[in-house]
């Protein structure tokens, strides 16, 4: 045997810090070198402005025609803007106003003795039917009372006491703005006395039962409220709907409706001299139900005052004349682009486990938690890119062309449109993450892609396309991870407007970010799991 | 001097097999260490156990007197090739090498020095999907390579490679150990190990069967027989067998005896005046060697799962 001393070899290769940033350089030089993922994140993108184009622009948009189908117009020369409020949201401004000019501060005091209204169970009504065939009844938000109004414009400012048809007396300002006074409703026996007193650009409420005794309900500031505004008595009432739930599609019945409103005691103090009351239906009459419009008027015998009058004054809700829509239904295309995501995401980690690449991930980094976490960086970045470029590109370009195609786009704060393209690129970043944790449990890209898609894909176009019954959809929307849909939406629901609150028409029983927070909780979940099933398990 | 890589009484089971069963060795630098033993004696496992992908149930496996776990810059420690059939199919074998390098913060110029050194320059832009077996070996010793590791621990890397690449491989697994690297090399075929192993580490079942040089391993396998050819058989037979020699008779006429030297048995004829033709020393080949040892653990596997089967029937 020789003996030789032998030297060990010494490594000439001096490597760099072996630090979480060479893990995360490493992971992304994986991703980007394989090229069918990153045809995955260009479909992903693809995909979600694609389907947000088509649908913004798909459908024909046909109006104006008359009987004999001459006068027709289509498209662009359809679109009917609705009235946008102080603040620029869209809203509904349809009533039957009595009313004269005030100057400078002033107040108005009525009492309102009773609210009546009628209602078509029919659906739509002949325009020449008068009130023959409607049911008597008043709807929750049935309204008759007074306000103090910018000017007769839709959309102007204004500040109002009323009492509604079930939900007591009142305090409205702005169209958004909704205080709650008496609770009691307005009859010959037990009426209601309401007051608006104008300082500047301060309008306060009060209400009372007797007229002696008065409580403060609210105080509104308008600003700029103008020196001359418009004062008076007004009565409206919402069309109402009836939403019946079943399995395949809720189906919703509903027609115009007319409330009327019986004052007396009206009493006008103002430093100009009282004039004479004028009497005006406010709004397009196509805003309101057109076939109620003959019916619109008011009376005044003797100090009593009958207004009669239909419509609402309130945020639009989604509700309004002509084709509308909301803004994040440019988004529609989000739950494909994310099943793109998920199956590169799924794979990213699924793959190396097919090839046996993970056993040489995992000799070059032997802390495995490490690992996963740059790994989860990675595909997190990358999805919230590939995300924002999608909604960033999706949501303007389809509300551009919905909107020359025909359809109103409710507008949206800034605020609101950067939470959507924000939210949604976030919400492709923890999808991604959900999937890579998945398929580290799993280790097979078909079980984890296939779950994943099951958990958060399929739950959402079930709420959305109105499949199950509402209450269910509300349900899988805040219990699955499909409540992170949650975060695209712009609508605001109001207690004061009727209207179907469910997300097949945009609204989701979580605020956005709580929505967003189940999918996080998800995640964080998973990727829990996904941590201990690679430390534990042999690679 | 710590050794390069020891291993102490690893035992793991897959379920109510036992893949490793107290399995200890240790291989020393500037040597090929050849790790041999048929399908399924736990050769890929203990290599598994050794990088901490797999855990074994009991026992340690150590680098240089450190688990493998807790090394820093693990690939400039140990360079490993387990299976080169684990890779990204669509992924450019350079981009294999590259997200390696980055993972360990070497550069992309360390990348084309292994590439060269793997003889893989001209095909590395190409897609590692679509290499035979011989050039994935290729690639998998140019990741084994990438942190210039003293210790480099290969499975079964003749796997799939012509003839030309064996006589390559063997070069480059003995110019890697004379630059004083241990190199761990497994193989299922005794016969690729020939000319490039120094010493062996057989396995079988689980565990170590033999632990030697294969210098030792040959002369064990020889034993001291000596083979003959002769006229006069009866003769021949009485006169050696009357100086000690077991002798046996393998054909009309030669004869092998045991016990006696090559020269003492020319010496003993000579005197006794028997006529001979052939006098040769027999020597075993490393494939000889390793049947005959594996031999002995068949005959182990066949009596313990006599055991077994008794356990159970008690």
């Amino acid at each position: 045997m020789s003996t030789t001393e032998i030297t060990p070899y010494r490594s000439t290769v001096r490597p760099g810090r072996n630090g979480f940033a060479q893990l995360l350089r490493a992971e992304w030089t994986k991703l980007r070198t394989v090229r069918g993922w990153t045809i995955g994140l260009v479909i992903a993108v693809l995909l979600t402005v694609g389907l947000g184009v088509l649908v913004a622009v798909g459908g024909s948009i046909v109006c104006g025609s008359n009987p004999d189908g001459s006068d027709s117009k289509s498209g662009a020369a359809c679109r009917q803007n609705p009235p946008l409020g102080p603040d620029g949201e869209a809203v509904s401004d349809s009533f039957y106003f009595v009313h004269q000019p005030l100057t400078g501060d002033g107040s108005i005091t009525v009492r309102v003795t009773s609210l009546t209204g009628l209602y078509s169970t029919h659906g739509a009504i002949q325009p020449d039917a008068g009130t023959a065939g409607l049911t008597p009844g008043t709807q929750p938000w049935t309204k008759a009372g007074i306000i103090i109004k910018q000017n007769t414009t839709q959309g102007s400012a204004y500040a109002a006491m009323a009492v509604t048809g079930s939900n007591g007396v009142r305090m409205q300002y702005n169209y958004s703005h909704d205080i709650a006074g008496d609770s009691g409703t307005a009859t010959a026996t037990s009426p209601q006395w309401l007051r608006l007193t104008r300082s500047g650009d301060t309008v306060s409420g009060y209400d009372s039962r007797d007229g002696v005794h008065w409580t403060q309900v609210g105080t509104a500031t308008l600003a700029g409220l103008p020196s001359t505004v418009q004062v008076g008595l007004f009565t409206t009432s919402p069309g109402y709907t009836v939403t019946s739930d079943s399995f395949g599609g809720g189906s919703s019945t509903g027609g115009p409706t007319l409330g009327t409103g019986t004052f007396d005691n009206v009493a006008l103090q103002s430093s100009s001299p009282a004039g004479a009351w004028t009497g005006s239906a406010i709004g397009d009459d196509s805003a309101r139900a057109l076939s109620m419009a003959q019916n619109e008027q008011f009376q005044q015998t003797d100090g009593t005052f009958t207004v009669t009058g239909s419509g609402d004054i309130a945020p639009a809700g989604g509700q309004g004349p002509g084709a509308q829509r909301a803004a994040e239904e440019s988004l529609v295309g989000v739950f494909a682009g994310l099943i793109a995501v998920i199956v590169v995401a799924a794979m990213f980690i699924t793959a190396e486990y097919r090839r046996g690449l993970i056993r040489i991930t995992l000799a070059a980094s032997p802390r495995r938690g490490r690992m996963l976490a740059a790994k989860t960086t990675v595909i997190g970045v990358v999805a919230f890119v590939t995300g924002l470029i999608a909604a960033a590109v999706a949501l303007p370009l389809g509300n551009h062309m919905a909107y020359n195609h025909g359809t109103y786009v409710l507008p949206i704060p800034a605020t609101t449109e950067l939470r959507l393209i924000v939210g949604t690129a976030a919400m492709f970043a923890v999808v991604a993450v959900l999937a890579l944790a998945v398929g580290t449990l799993f280790r097979r890209s078909t079980a984890a892609v296939t779950l994943v898609i099951v958990a958060i894909v399929l739950p959402y176009i079930l709420a959305v396309a109105e499949v199950l019954p509402g209450g269910t959809a509300q349900w899988l929307t805040r219990l699955t991870p499909a409540a992170a849909f949650a975060v695209q939406q712009s609508l605001v629901p109001y207690p004061q407007v009727t209207a179907t609150y469910t997300p097949a028409n945009g609204y989701f029983p979580l605020s956005p970010w709580a929505g967003f927070g189940v999918l996080c909780a998800y995640a964080a979940v998973a990727l829990g799991l996904a941590f201990l099933r690679l430390r534990r398990r042999d690679a | 001097m710590e050794a390069a890589i020891e291993v102490n009484g690893l035992r793991k089971r897959f379920g109510p097999t036992p893949a490793l069963d107290g399995l200890s060795f240790a291989i020393e630098p500037g040597q090929v260490t050849g790790f041999v033993g048929p399908n399924g004696a736990g050769k890929s496992t203990t290599m598994r156990v050794i990088l901490g992908l797999d855990a074994a149930d009991e026992g340690t496996a150590l680098i240089g007197g450190v688990p493998y776990r807790n090394l820093r810059h693990p690939l400039s420690h140990v360079g490993s090739l387990l299976d080169a059939s684990a890779l990204q199919p669509s992924r450019s074998a350079r981009n294999h090498l590259l997200w390696l390098a980055h993972s360990q913060g070497l550069s992309a110029r360390r990348v084309d020095e292994v590439v060269e050194q793997a003889g893989l320059r001209s095909a590395i832009r190409r897609k590692a999907g679509g290499y035979s077996l011989g050039m994935r070996q290729r690639l998998g010793i140019a990741a084994a390579l990438l942190g210039d590791p003293p210790v480099l621990m290969l499975d079964e890397p003749f796997n799939g490679m012509d003839p030309e690449g064996i006589v390559w491989m063997r070069g480059f697994l003995r110019a890697l150990s004379a630059q004083g690297r241990a190199v761990l090399v497994s193989s299922h075929l005794m016969s690729e190990l020939q000319g490039a192993a120094d010493h062996l580490v057989v396995v079988g079942r689980g565990r170590v069967i033999a632990d030697a040089s294969v210098a030792e391993l040959i002369a064990a396998a020889s034993g001291d027989r000596v083979a003959l050819r002769t006229g006069a058989r009866t003769q021949a037979m009485t006169v050696l067998a009357n100086a000690g020699a077991t002798v046996a008779s393998t054909g009309p006429d030669t004869l092998t005896v045991s016990g006696l030297t090559a020269e003492r048995v020319v010496a003993l004829l000579n005197q006794n005046t028997v006529p001979f033709s052939e006098v040769s020393s027999h020597r075993a080949t490393l494939e000889e060697a390793y049947m005959e040892l594996t031999r002995e653990a068949v005959e182990f596997r066949a009596a313990s799962a006599v055991d077994g089967a008794e356990e159970v029937a008690r």
